[in-house]
């Protein structure tokens, strides 16, 4: 006869590593990927799904209705202010001209003659604007 | 058990220090805030994954406010780099950051030279 309690240990832990091998996924996308908007594509991943793998995880081990109503909390956090935080910073990146514009196969924000033609948008913070003075 | 911890505190330690090397390498202070949050999401995965290993919920708290201050760290510094971008007045067409004080000085004697 199998022992229920093992069996949500197995299952708690198969959860965490999940959630951890996001975590090492998103660690990979960074460093790799070329642009902001693509360094945060790789970011979202343990943001969302492996946070909530592992609060699921650690409500299985944990089995107190304490615990698991605070990390279902963390749970809801994540899932409401990753959109937001995601969206202001893609803005301020596209608008900052971070973006590899050469990379984009679609951009339906781009505005005819104002955009530039030598910044490759990888400059550094304060790269000077090209047109302009 | 001891193969779970090795396994699990390995990844997350991985995942740091990678995106330690983003937020020391990142050309621009937008990759150093993506850096950052994914940093703090792999902090609190990690604070989560010792509470369940060693089912000890009083590191639970802590994940809340971790999470909270994600959150708030890159919304603010969004807003902040946001209020640098200068528009301009008639089609609000993004005109970019305003020349620094230096540059513009640099840019105007250099005129003044040729």
């Amino acid at each position: 006869m199998i022992d229920p309690a093992s069996v949500g240990d197995v299952v708690a832990v198969v959860l965490l590593l999940a959630g951890c091998f996001l975590c090492l996924t998103a660690g990979l996308g960074l460093v790799r990927f070329p642009d902001v908007l693509a360094r945060m594509h790789a970011g979202t991943k343990p943001q969302v799904l492996g946070v909530l793998l592992i609060m699921i995880g650690g409500a299985i081990r944990l089995q107190g209705w304490s615990a698991t109503w605070m990390l279902l909390l963390v749970a809801a956090f994540q899932l409401l202010t990753a959109p937001v935080s995601a969206h202001m910073i893609s803005r301020v990146a596209y608008r900052r001209r971070h973006v590899r514009r050469d990379l984009l196969l679609v951009d339906e924000l781009r505005s005819g003659e104002s955009q530039d033609t030598v910044h490759r948008g990888d400059e550094p913070a304060d790269a000077p604007p090209e047109q302009g003075s | 058990m001891t193969v779970v911890f090795v396994l699990a505190y390995g990844m997350l330690g991985g995942g740091a220090l990678l995106a330690l090397v983003r937020l020391a390498r990142g050309p621009s202070l937008l990759d150093r805030v993506v850096a950052t949050d994914i940093l703090l999401v792999i902090i609190s995965a990690g604070l989560a994954v010792y509470a369940a290993l060693q089912r000890d919920p009083t590191v639970v708290p802590v994940l809340v406010v971790v999470s909270l201050l994600a959150f708030v760290g890159s919304v603010s510094v969004a807003r902040y780099v946001g209020g640098m971008l200068v528009h301009s007045a008639d089609d609000g067409t993004d005109v970019g950051l305003p020349l620094a004080a230096e540059e513009q000085e640099a840019r105007q004697t250099g005129e003044a030279d040729r």
